[in-house]
Formats: C-alpha cells, sequence, structure tokens
C-alpha cells in the first residue's frame, strides 16, 4: 500500500515546480509555463546525450545518478499512508534526513570534481546552508520524539492525537514555520536561493550543476523535485493531527496538500524578493530559534 | 479559544524576534503596528466567550481605541516622522542586529521559566500570557537600550508598553482595560512628544543619533558640520 503511495509520488514530483511557476506567473499576471513544464522538459533532457567534461572523474559521472538514487530511496521509506502499522515501522527517521544529506554530500562531490570555479562557490553555499539547517531539522524532530514519544519515522509523523494536536497548537505552529525555513532553504527557492537567476554568481544549487547536461541533468532536476515533494510530504504530516481516516484516505490527503504547499511557496517567491547573500544566516538562526522555542514551550506548558 | 489566544501570543514573540534582527525603519514599524493589532484583538480572544456571553461595551470599546491608537495611529505618525527626516534604516546599532536576536531569544527562554516558576495560573486568561508580556516588555527594553536612532528608541517603547498591556489582558484585571486606556493616553502623547522631538532633533543635527546628544557642547553647536555623518 505505502509503496503504491511512492509510485504515486514519484509520478507527481515534477507537478510541484509547475505548480510553484504557475503561481508565479498567476500573481506577475503572465501566462506562464504550464504545469506540465517539468515533464517536457525531463523528456526532453533523457533522450539527449550526455556530454562530460574530459577532466572530470568517475565522480561526476556518477553524482547525479546516486543522489537521486538516495533521494528516491528516501521517499521509499516515508511512510505516505501515516500509519505505524507499516513495515516501515522500524526506520530511524534520522536515516531519512540522512539520505536527502547523501544526496546533496554527492551534488557537491560531483559540482567540486568540475574544478570550476563557480561551481566550487555554488558547493560551498550549499553545503553553508545545509549545515545551518540541519540543527532546525534535529530540534523540530527532537520536538516531535516529545510530542509522540516515538522515535521512528511513521511514528513521529502519525502519532500525536487529536486532543494532544489541539492542546499543543502553539508549539505545531511554530515548528510549521521553523520546518517551512527549512523546506525553502533545502528546495533553494526564494529568499534563500533564487532558482530562476542566470548570473552565475547569485546561483547556489544552479551554479553546481551548470556542467551538467542531458540525462545527468535530467536526474538533477527530477531529484529536486522529489525533494520538494518529500519536504512538502513531511511538512503537512508534521501539521495534521492523527486523523480518522482509512490509510488510501489519508495518504491521498497528504499528496493533495503537498500540491497546496507548492501554491504557498508560490506565494511566497510573489511576495518576498531574495534575501542579500549575508543575511541568510541571521534568518536560519532566526528559524532555529522558533524552533527551540517551539520545543520549549511543549516542555514548559 | 484558548489555543486561538495562544496562536496571537505566538506571534508576539515572533514579531519580537524578528524585531530585533531587522534594521529597515518601516518594517520595524510594520511590525509594531502588527503588535498593536494583537494587542488589540488579545482582550477579545482571552474573553471566555461560553461562560461569559457576548462581552460588554467597554471590552470592544477598549479593543477598538487600542488595534486604532497602537495599529493605526501611532505607526503612521511615526511612519510619517521616518518619511519626513529621511531616515530608512537603523545603521550602527550598539548591539548588532544578530547578537539583539539571541539575547531577544535568551530573555524569551527566561521569561517562560520564570513565567512557570510563578504559579499564578488559577488567576490568569492564559499560562502562556505572563511569559509572552514579560519577553515582550524585556525585548522593548532591549530595544531602547540597544539602538541609537530616536525613532527604534520610540519603537521599543511602544514594544514596551504592548507588553504591559498583554500583562494586563492575561490576568483579566476587573478595571484592568480602563487603567490601560488610561496608560494608553499617556503612550500617545509621549510617543507625539517624541515625535516632535525626533523633529527638532533632526533639524538642528541632521541626524538622530541620541548617542550624539551626549557630546553636546558649546564647540559642537558652532561647528554643526561635526555631526553630519549619519
Amino acid at each position: 500500500m505505502n509503496f503504491l503511495f511512492f509510485i504515486l509520488a514519484v509520478v507527481l514530483a515534477p507537478l510541484l515546480p509547475g505548480i510553484v511557476n504557475q503561481t508565479k506567473a498567476f500573481f506577475a499576471g503572465r501566462r506562464g509555463p504550464g504545469f506540465f513544464r517539468l515533464y517536457f522538459d525531463l523528456w526532453k533532457l533523457l533522450r539527449k546525450s550526455c556530454p562530460r567534461s574530459t577532466t572530470s572523474t568517475w565522480l561526476f559521472d556518477l553524482a547525479p545518478a546516486i543522489s537521486l538514487a538516495a533521494t528516491l530511496v528516501a521517499g521509499m521509506i516515508f511512510p505516505w499512508t501515516l500509519d505505524t502499522a507499516t513495515t516501515l515501522s522500524g526506520i530511524s527517521a534520522v536515516l531519512f534526513f540522512y539520505l536527502l544529506g547523501t544526496g546533496r554530500f554527492f551534488t557537491v562531490l560531483g559540482a567540486l570534481d568540475t574544478g570550476s570555479a563557480f561551481e566550487g562557490m555554488g558547493a560551498s553555499r550549499e553545503v553553508q546552508f545545509s549545515a545551518l539547517v540541519e540543527p532546525i531539522v534535529f530540534v523540530i524532530l527532537g520536538f516531535l520524539v516529545l510530542a509522540t514519544g516515538q522515535t521512528s519515522l511513521a511514528g513521529l509523523l502519525a502519532g500525536y492525537d487529536a486532543g494532544a494536536w489541539a492542546h499543543h497548537s502553539i508549539s505545531l505552529v511554530l515548528a510549521v514555520l521553523a520546518f517551512f525555513a527549512v523546506l525553502l532553504s533545502e528546495c533553494c527557492r526564494v529568499p534563500f536561493d533564487d532558482p530562476e537567476t542566470h548570473l552565475e554568481l547569485t546561483m547556489i544549487h544552479e551554479a553546481m550543476i551548470l556542467d551538467n547536461a542531458g540525462p545527468d541533468l535530467a536526474f538533477i532536476l527530477y531529484g529536486a523535485a522529489f525533494k520538494m515533494m518529500l519536504l512538502a510530504a513531511f511538512l503537512v504530516a508534521l501539521l495534521l493531527p492523527a486523523l480518522p481516516l482509512a490509510a488510501p484516505a489519508k495518504a491521498a490527503l497528504l499528496l493533495a496538500s503537498t500540491l497546496g504547499v507548492a501554491v504557498l511557496v508560490g506565494i511566497v517567491e510573489s511576495v518576498i524578493a531574495r534575501m542579500r547573500f549575508l543575511k541568510t544566516p541571521q534568518v536560519l538562526s532566526g528559524a532555529l530559534m522558533v524552533a527551540i522555542l517551539a520545543t520549549l514551550l511543549f516542555v514548559l506548558f | 479559544m484558548t489555543s486561538l489566544a495562544e496562536i496571537l501570543l505566538a506571534l508576539f514573540l515572533l514579531t519580537n524576534l524578528i524585531l530585533a534582527g531587522t534594521g529597515r525603519l518601516p518594517q520595524a514599524i510594520r511590525l509594531v503596528a502588527a503588535q498593536g493589532w494583537l494587542v488589540g484583538l488579545l482582550p477579545l480572544v482571552l474573553w471566555s466567550w461560553p461562560t461569559a456571553g457576548t462581552p460588554p461595551l467597554r471590552v470592544w470599546l477598549v479593543a477598538l481605541v487600542n488595534a486604532l491608537v497602537k495599529g493605526v495611529l501611532l505607526p503612521s505618525l511615526l511612519a510619517y516622522a521616518v518619511r519626513k527626516v529621511q531616515a530608512k534604516r537603523e545603521l550602527e546599532p550598539l548591539v548588532s542586529f544578530r547578537l539583539s536576536q539571541i539575547i531577544v531569544f535568551a530573555l524569551c527562554v527566561a521569561s517562560f521559566v520564570f513565567g512557570k516558576c510563578l504559579h499564578i495560573a488559577e488567576a490568569i486568561a492564559s499560562e502562556l500570557a505572563i511569559p509572552v508580556a514579560f519577553a515582550t516588555m524585556g525585548t522593548g527594553l532591549f530595544l531602547i537600550c540597544s539602538r541609537r536612532k530616536a525613532i527604534t528608541q520610540v519603537l521599543g517603547f511602544l514594544v514596551f508598553e504592548n507588553g504591559i498591556t498583554v500583562f494586563g489582558s492575561g490576568i483579566l484585571m476587573e478595571y484592568g482595560l480602563v487603567v490601560e486606556l488610561g496608560i494608553l493616553l499617556d503612550v500617545f502623547v509621549l510617543v507625539f512628544v517624541l515625535g516632535i522631538a525626533i523633529f527638532q532633533i533632526n533639524r538642528t543635527f541632521s541626524s538622530l543619533d541620541t548617542d550624539r546628544l551626549n557630546q553636546l557642547g558649546d564647540v559642537h553647536l558652532l561647528h554643526p558640520h561635526h555631526h553630519r555623518h549619519a
């Protein structure tokens, strides 16, 4: 059952960037590239040949595939049905985030392997941001462990009942806000990074993949879309209490809500500008403080 | 109802944190205006609707006056002052923005612990009101101490006053709201006077740096361009 919804998530993932872009286009009064743009792009890229630099090594060749594989495995262990009674019940939440981390690690290695100055710069920024994001993720995981009394990923995301949910709604709101900052930063969205920039100096994620083409680029683009799907699903699961619904209904609700998260991301991108690069650590440390406040409020009140 | 009030109180904490980290005066003024609206809504949200029925007229009135004065009137007065003196940013705070944010965060944590130790839970409408009130007051005092520009100090004073109002509506004093109206009048007059003072400081010295007022002396007045690098 869980695997079925994993497949559905895999199919739906490229829709998320499309929704973000269409939302932005709507706010800007443009027609936009359409919801299914990324599907066409991926199809186009997959049919192309894959030119690789002669100066790069096997690391560069393997990086996109490994990084996509790590992200997909993270998707496989995600409890899409929000049920504790699945085969996944023993899997720790730390594994989930470290699989995503492994994906990023290989993208960074591939970028460094090219020896391009821009890619090194992008890799450095990506790693800097993720180092700032990781404490937030772990504080939120700590909050979830306290709130649900479980340590497995499925338990964390399905654990709290509606009564506790209403009682601790304030901590939950703060934790969701902090995790939304994590999502924006991890998915390279405004205000942390601008996926539409065409200037190498301002790129972060885009700068790392300047040398990738063809199927490699398709893997990376798809991996980014699927990562957004995963983090959006985590955000929704963080917010939802235990609902008295059947497993398929919950999974459908989760997947539909991730599309809503994409709309929200699009709105955020339409109303605020990208932040100055030096300002981002302050915002991320602010998000960390919000996450800690959420945990403290839960413990004290 | 309690959870809605607690979400409003959590928004107070968020505005405090953002306020400590921002150097843009228009943004800071908007945040203080948002706090004014929250302060106005708070007595209505904290009112125990199911048991006490519709609140009496004075509660509505105080909520309305609070929201209008603190959410509209004073912020627009300050925004007018900012436009008039063309000060856009707090350029060199005494404490850096990042450190201020950490200090405000520490103030929040300290007031949580303090509020937990007070044990007056039965008298108050929401357990969170007291800690949030102390955190907001602390933020206001800290902003007054750590910023150089007169406008930001006025904002700090308003935040401090918001904290007092949260305290007042949090412990649901019988005539607390009426007393609050009196205080509001004082605050209004004070911000008005400070607004005029800002104009005067700016006109005389072409800088709003209150630190430099410490160095006032005849020599400086004879050479006004000493002050001209704000």
